[in-house]
């Protein structure tokens, strides 16, 4: 049952993917985007990754389809149709194809327990974990704690895209040469005027940020973590900046802060890699942090996990601040 | 049921490539953008299929219950970092084709160049 219910799924997502491309209106392409994630998201959770369908929820169909709408906003909401190479692409999109499904006959099959790719390192994963992290969530256990440099050069990657942005934006457009902007309805003040969507987010927006908050902290017994937390409460702060206008949110969090929390974030995650130094183990050990190696891993993983969703925070609504507020010049 | 074991790889394949035709046919750069997003998630969608074990459960330990049977944590990891970094990399994508809005007045690829090419 579950089989022909993913098998539905994936059908779903290939014809939503079909009309996205198909689609001259770029706002229709968005929205379906969003769709497309979500229904990607339920697949991740039909295959047993909780934390993946978590993550692709809060990110793919929240803030990214936010993002997008920001920025068309700011550039067209039509695609000009016309594309010279259009033949020769879709000759060359078709030959790959064909030539990877005759490369899928090699694949295991789905859910194969004797696949390679089953037999290396994940069954030391999923045997030490108890011992050497104490915490139930093993793919918390191997992103915080096993493999936390890979970690870290994320955080950095993401610190590094939030940096790029801001600079691009750093720039005051130049008003002769630029494009005709379509006004805002009222510039800065958001949905104010409009009673439903107000209410229903005042009531929703504290309930998002608890959630955050809970998936942060609950991540080492549960989904969760701070990727997916630090996406959840930038939804919870975006909401509000759609419903109460830019204005507000920069009362609640100047940029000055928020800078500050996508450096502090990774900084956090950093300082915690050279306590462990210091308290003469190796960078991002974490067992050296208390008297028992298992408290020093919880402590570690909390805190790394809080400097993740800090950075995660900040850079997101950073990018959304960004985009919106060159709307609204 | 044998005979879905492949159709993971099938749609990942056709997803990839729905991703690349947007990428390299569409001149529209935000169009471009999604393709990359749906390539993207393709690639997810392959990582996640190899980790599935048959009568598996998402890898987290239950209080009190023994021989349980997880899928593979590995590649959940990498993706959900993945996933992160993928709209950071997107951000700044849509933060350059802004950019390039306000520098030339429009987002289309050919009609980019014609201004280069003056």
């Amino acid at each position: 049952m579950t089989v022909l219910f993913g098998v539905f799924l994936l059908t779903l997502i290939v014809i939503t993917a079909l009309a996205i491309v198909q689609t001259q209106h770029l706002f229709v392409a968005v929205i379906l985007a969003g769709i497309f994630s979500l229904l990607i998201a339920v697949i991740f959770f039909l295959l047993d990754a909780a934390d993946v369908a978590l993550t692709e929820a809060a990110i793919g169909a929240g803030i990214s389809t936010m993002l997008f709408l920001a920025a068309l906003t700011l550039t067209a909401e039509y695609e000009r149709s016309g594309s010279a190479n259009r033949l020769l692409a879709l000759g060359v999109v078709a030959v790959t194809t064909l030539i990877m499904i005759y490369a899928t006959f090699d694949k295991p099959r789905l859910g194969d327990p004797a696949a390679p790719v089953q037999q290396h390192v994940a069954p030391w994963y999923l045997e030490h974990t108890p011992e050497a992290i104490g915490i139930p969530n093993v793919v918390t256990a191997v992103l915080a704690s096993f493999r936390g440099y890979d970690t870290l050069g994320e955080v950095s990657v993401i610190l590094t895209a939030g940096i790029g942005v801001l600079f691009l934006f750093g720039a005051k457009p130049r008003r002769q040469s630029g494009p005709q902007r379509i006004a805002p309805h009222e510039p800065g003040r958001g949905l104010r005027h409009y009673l439903i969507p107000r209410v229903v987010g005042q009531l929703l927006i504290p309930f998002i940020l608890l959630f955050g908050l809970y998936v942060q902290f609950h991540g080492d017994y549960g989904p969760g973590g701070g990727f997916q937390a630090g996406a959840i409460v930038a939804a919870a702060f975006i909401l509000y900046a759609l419903l109460e206008g830019e204005a507000q949110i920069l009362r609640v969090l100047p940029q000055r802060l928020l800078t500050g929390l996508i450096a502090g974030g990774a900084l956090l995650y950093g300082a915690v890699g050279v306590a462990g130094i210091l308290l003469g183990g190796s960078f991002l050990d974490y067992s050296v942090l208390a008297a028992n190696p298992i408290t020093g891993q919880h402590i570690g993983i909390l805190l790394i996990e809080a400097g993740v969703g800090i950075t995660v925070t900040g850079v997101l609504i950073s990018v959304f601040h960004a985009l919106a507020a060159r709307g609204s010049v | 049921m044998e005979l879905f074991g492949l159709y993971n790889y099938w749609v990942y394949t056709v997803l990839l490539m729905i991703g690349f035709y947007a990428v390299i046919a569409k001149p529209n750069l935000i169009k471009k953008l999604i393709g990359l997003s749906i390539f993207q998630s393709a690639v997810f969608l392959l990582f996640i299929t190899m980790g599935k074990v048959r009568g598996g459960t998402a890898p987290i330990f239950q209080a009190g219950v023994e021989d349980q049977v997880f899928s593979n944590p590995l590649p959940q990891v990498l993706i959900l970092t993945a996933i992160v970094v993928g709209i950071s990399t997107t951000a700044l994508g849509l933060g350059i084709v802004v950019r390039i809005k306000e520098e030339y007045g429009s987002i289309e690829e050919h009609e980019i160049q014609e201004l280069d090419r003056q």
